[in-house]
């Protein structure tokens, strides 16, 4: 087991890329600690899986490498990787066993029938598959099925690592949660690095130690879950985020002081060169927007009750801001003015967050 | 307390297809069955003879020659045709320019109506002027199907290799290129061989479409008629004579309509009965 490390990667699907939108991976440096557990997290279409399989060497990037330690992977076949991939939707092999299913990449690999029999079983009694394990694998339903290619990933003692390629979406509800805890609890136990992909921020926050948000075909913001949340580096991360999203407010500089309706707004980071500073945007969370006397004055449109809380939508102008209130908080009939918590209260730059607008 | 209304006036509905399938197959099918019990002095002078002309067919020694004869071909020309039209289908290209070449070289053989696939490999075949003929015996072969047996068997299923291989190549290929992509990156990561993604990922894949394939060629091949009697008529002797050829040559040849008819039906039977008998071995396992 290694470090996995990506140097300088870009992947375009096509022959000759002409312009940005060309590449579905744009240029990126990243390390995956050995044994940690990481979330892939993004909108659908923004190069997660293309990264997954570039890792697992079913695609070939187009430009850079992917170490192993300090040896280059990057044109080695998959078979010679010892990586381990699950996808989104369950393969399995209809002609064999539940048995032979999971015994399938320990066969072939050349493992003894004893050492293939005791982890069989093994696996088969974690993922609960004892029941049907000489069942034929065609006649099961679509959550077993996934629980075989979970089984048959999880199998191999001496992978590098396990990438899972949103497994979850196939799984009923409450079975998901199980799984997903399942799954932690295999980490702990294994210790081999996992990487999990999924557009659902819940899923990635409640599996991962660190999240990597892509959009678009580039990194982000890599973090822990906190760290998402009480400072995105970048506006996409603030309202993929958390729910509701982070407010973005557009605001003028005023010697080098934000101004938003014509106030002042106090904020966590500040502007160090303002003449570089484009289409600023003050970020703040609706954790972080209270009621208040004074402040900046707001019309509440809406207010929606999401049980512990509730989300009171307002405008100011054309700009909404929505804020989390508790139960038993009242709203004002009029004059309704809100403040921000300076302390979780940010400013942004053409989406950066500004001291990392350099970037 | 049924609910159910009656509504006898649907018949209607179904009418159309009832005098259809009548007029195409009940009443020929039930002419067969009335020339197969009955012996006939011309003039329309009909006898009934129960079932003494099925009985003749089935004790007859040149119907069960020709079944042989046909069997034989039959199962030839499957062992042949369903391994190669799977491999065939394996190797073609799944993307790609090439895949609309393959595809037309492929449906090229079966536009070619039978009449001129018997006459073109007649042609070829002829020892003396043909192309295959001509260079097999400049090999050192001594080849002549319209004296030879063994040479006529060749020609033949050869012929028929070349005809219908495509059509078997065809449907396995819809069955594999039907495939998830994820199969195989699966199969990659757990690290199985060539063989066995044929044996595990593509087989099992195209079974439905292979059952289809060994149906049609299996009907197709027990019913052919048109191009062994175009390129052999039967010969040398009678060692081509399948079934049908056999069956006109009675029924058209000899005007024997009673036995032709009773050899109608049994041939019939036989048809159905091993298609039925392919498909139940070749499902048993869906059904689970």
């Amino acid at each position: 087991m290694s470090k996995i490390s990506l140097r300088g990667l870009r992947h375009s699907y096509l022959d000759n890329p002409a312009n940005d939108a060309d590449w579905a991976l744009k240029s990126m440096d990243l390390d995956w600690r050995d044994g940690g557990a990481y979330a892939l997290l993004g909108p659908s279409g923004c190069g997660k899986t293309t990264l997954l399989n570039i890792i697992s060497g079913l695609v070939v990037p187009s430009e850079g490498q992917v170490l192993f330690g300090d040896q280059d992977v990057t044109k080695m076949p998959t078979d010679q990787r010892n990586i381990a991939q699950v996808f989104q939707f369950p393969v399995v092999y209809d002609t064999m066993t539940v048995y032979d299913n999971l015994a399938f990449p320990l066969r072939n690999r050349g493992f003894a029938e004893d050492d293939i029999d005791v982890r069989v079983r093994e696996t088969a009694q974690t993922l609960d598959l004892e029941k049907t394990l000489f069942n034929r694998a065609s006649g099961l339903t679509a959550d077993s099925k996934q629980k075989i290619s979970l089984g048959r990933g999880l199998i191999r003692p001496d992978v590098n690592a396990i990438l899972f390629d949103e497994p979850l979406t196939v799984i009923d509800p409450h079975l998901k949660w199980v799984l997903r805890s399942k799954l932690k609890e295999i980490h702990r136990q294994v210790g081999s690095t996992m990487i999990y992909v999924t557009h659902d921020q819940t899923e990635a926050l409640t599996f991962a130690d660190k999240v990597v948000v892509i959009h678009d075909g580039t990194v982000v913001q890599i973090g822990t879950p906190i760290e998402l949340f009480e400072k995105p580096k970048h506006t996409f991360v603030g309202h993929f985020i958390g729910s509701p999203g982070m407010n973005l407010l557009p605001c003028e500089l005023n010697n080098g002081v934000p101004l938003f309706a014509g106030q002042v707004v106090e904020t966590e980071n500040g502007i160090h060169s303002p003449q570089e500073c484009q289409n600023l945007e003050i970020g703040v969370r609706p954790e972080f927007v209270s009621l208040s006397e004074s402040g900046i004055p707001v019309k509440v449109v809406n207010v929606s009750d999401t049980g512990p809380h509730r989300i009171v939508d307002t405008r100011h102008g054309d700009v909404r801001i929505k804020l989390l209130i508790t139960e038993d908080e009242s709203i004002p009939a009029d004059n309704v003015h809100i403040t921000f918590d300076p302390a979780h209260t940010q400013i942004y730059a053409d989406g950066w967050l500004v001291s990392e607008a350099s970037k | 307390m049924s609910r159910k209304t009656t509504n006898q006036k649907a018949w209607l509905f179904v009418l159309p297809v009832v005098v259809l399938v009548a007029f195409n197959a009940l009443i020929p099918l039930m002419t067969v069955v009335n020339y197969s019990v009955q012996e006939t002095f011309g003039n329309n002078v009909f006898f009934f003879e129960g079932v003494k002309w099925f009985e003749e067919v089935l004790h007859s020694e040149r119907f069960h020659a020709s079944l042989l004869r046909q069997l034989t071909f039959t199962s030839i020309i499957l062992i042949i045709e369903i391994p190669l039209g799977v491999a065939i289908a394996l190797t073609m290209p799944r993307k790609g320019p090439w895949v609309s070449v393959c595809l037309v070289l492929m449906a090229l053989p079966l536009l070619i109506p039978w009449n001129v696939v018997g006459a073109m490999w007649n042609i070829f075949a002829l020892p003396d002027i043909g192309l295959l003929g001509k260079t097999l015996n400049s090999m050192g072969f001594d080849y002549d199907y319209t004296q030879q047996p063994l040479s006529a068997w060749f020609t033949v299923i050869l012929m028929d290799v070349w005809h219908w291989t495509s059509l078997v190549v065809l449907l396995a290929y819809a069955g594999v290129s039907s495939i998830p992509e994820a199969y195989y990156q699966a199969a990659k990561i757990d690290g199985a061989s060539s063989w066995a993604i044929i044996r595990y990922i593509e087989l099992p894949k195209m079974k439905r479409v292979l059952t289809i394939a060994i149906l049609l060629r299996f009907m197709d091949s027990f019913m052919i008629y048109t191009e062994p009697f175009v390129l052999t008529g039967g010969g040398p002797g009678n060692t081509t004579t399948f079934l049908s050829i056999d069956l006109v040559k009675i029924a058209l040849g000899q005007f024997d309509l009673g036995p032709a008819a009773a050899m109608s039906l049994i041939y019939f039977m036989i048809i159905l009965l091993l298609c039925w008998l392919f498909y139940t071995l070749m499902m048993k396992d869906e059904e689970k």
